[in-house]
């Protein structure tokens, strides 16, 4: 469904992706671990074009895009099949929670108002954020902002989900709500790539881990044998550490 | 305060207000209609980069900030005729104090927009929202608010500086009241008599701030 070959990214002289590659198959979800500063992000981020990749190659649903001079028409409809989910939410702050799901709908894709407001308390319910359709992102917590968020990725109908450390600005008691609506999508099958330091999550929904470290792709595979059997010794380090530090 | 006063001040009071609602409040109103949008239209071509139109917004704003609010009226009404170019004097106010205070609120929504947090234009391209879609729906809206404060400050000084337009011959209500006092020479009481008016309006002005503030203020 989705390939990217050879993706790289320079800030200024700091090369932060050194040509990675991924691909993704429908019904994938693949979790993106490895310490700060590996790149995680960016790729992401370049993946949604929210950063410009200087080189590389995307194929989506076969058709192939050359990263580094892609065109503005072609963004918009790529972006069009894909949602991002931010790890501050981002929601829009002058838009209740209803009217930011709405708005990709009935502004990008001029979908008619009562249609768009049906699929998007479809959303909101499926998140269990129905009862609060009508409050600002300021009333809500960032549990509830996070799962807004999600709402608003989903309605309009994606077919890949990008969520960049979608618990890393939570409080502890907060991930699980998220984490759970994740879980959730998982299981109908959603096509997700997630950008996460919570291990065991990674460990019990993904299907694909991938480990970064500095601008590479250091070992991927699938989840089971990444946790249970990691090849490279730095994997195992890092694993390590991160279980011993849940420990404490 | 003798009889004759009191009957001058009364007997002016509707004098002065009729100009001040025929020609200060239409003058301020129109003028600072056309000043907003070329402000929007200034601050966002600044906030995109947008190259060339970038560089002329700079000049405009900076030679309408360096130059007297009473200069450009004359240049316009006075000195344009020089030129075969001769505009009545109330186009002439609106054109002048459009364009200054214009440049004024251009810097403000400038720095409004430049306050909106980037995630809220990256999160209107992920759900697949165009550059201009973002703006009119997401960010204009938000840094309208917190332009609002400063806007309402050039709202309120626009009126005062209407009494400028007293100089190209609009009879406004500050040249009102120049001509009563040239006719009684009651000047300390008719010119504090208009400042009151002026202080009226701009008090409705000040409540009117306060109540767009909080019904702004919802969300946040």
């Amino acid at each position: 469904m989705l390939t990217i070959k050879k993706i790289q990214k320079t800030f200024g002289t700091l090369p932060v992706l050194k040509g990675v590659d991924l691909h993704v198959n429908k019904g994938d979800v693949i979790a993106i671990l490895g310490p700060s500063g590996s790149g995680k992000t960016t790729l992401l981020r370049c993946m949604n074009f929210l950063e410009k990749a200087d080189d590389g190659i995307m194929v989506f649903d076969g058709e192939e895009f050359e990263l580094g001079k892609i065109r503005k028409k072609d963004i918009l409809r790529l972006r069009q099949k894909t949602a991002f989910v931010f790890q501050n939410y981002n929601l829009f702050r002058n838009k209740t929670a209803i009217e930011n799901v709405m708005q990709g709908l009935t502004v990008a894709r001029k979908m008619p108002k009562d249609e768009a407001h049906r699929i998007a308390m479809e959303m909101l319910t499926k998140v269990g954020m129905a009862d609060r359709a009508t409050h600002y992102p300021h009333q809500l917590s960032g549990g509830q902002q996070q799962r807004v968020a999600i709402a608003r990725a989903l309605a309009t109908n994606p077919e890949i989900i990008y969520f960049d450390e979608p618990t890393s600005a939570l409080d502890p008691e907060l991930i699980g709500e998220v984490l759970n609506v994740i879980r959730k999508l998982a299981e109908e099958g959603m096509t997700m790539i997630v950008v996460t330091h919570e291990i065991s999550f990674a460990r019990n929904v993904a299907n694909k881990v991938i480990f970064m470290e500095d601008g590479n792709v250091l070992e991927s595979g699938s989840a089971e044998d990444f946790f249970t059997n990691p090849k490279e010794e730095r994997t195992k380090t890092f694993l390590h550490t991160i279980l011993q530090e849940r420990e404490i | 305060m003798s009889e004759r006063l009191m009957h001058i001040l009364a007997d002016s009071f509707m004098k002065i207000l009729v100009p001040g609602l025929q020609m200060t409040i239409p003058l301020t109103l129109l003028s600072f209609a056309c000043a907003l949008v070329i402000a929007v239209v200034v601050a966002m071509i600044q906030f995109a980069k947008v190259p060339v139109l970038k560089q002329i917004a700079r000049i405009y704003i900076w030679i309408i900030r360096g130059t007297p609010l009473l200069v450009q009226l004359f240049v316009v009404f006075f000195g344009l005729p020089n030129l075969g170019i001769l505009i009545e004097p109330f186009p002439a106010a609106v054109i002048v104090f459009a364009l200054n205070t214009g440049a004024y609120d251009a810097e403000t929504i400038r720095a409004a927009l430049e306050s909106v947090p980037k995630g809220q234009l990256e999160a209107g391209y992920c759900v697949g929202m165009s550059y201009l879609q973002i703006m009119w729906h997401i960010v204009l809206p938000q840094a309208f608010r917190t332009a609002f404060p400063t806007l309402s400050n050039s709202l309120i000084a626009l009126v005062k500086d209407t009494s400028l337009a007293a100089n190209i011959t609009c009879v406004e209500m500050f040249m009102a009241t120049q001509r009563i006092v040239a006719r009684t020479y009651e000047a300390l009481a008719l010119y504090l008599e208009v400042a009151f008016i002026y202080l009226m309006f701009c008090t409705i002005l000040t409540w009117l701030q306060a109540y767009g503030e909080k019904k702004l203020n919802i969300y946040d």
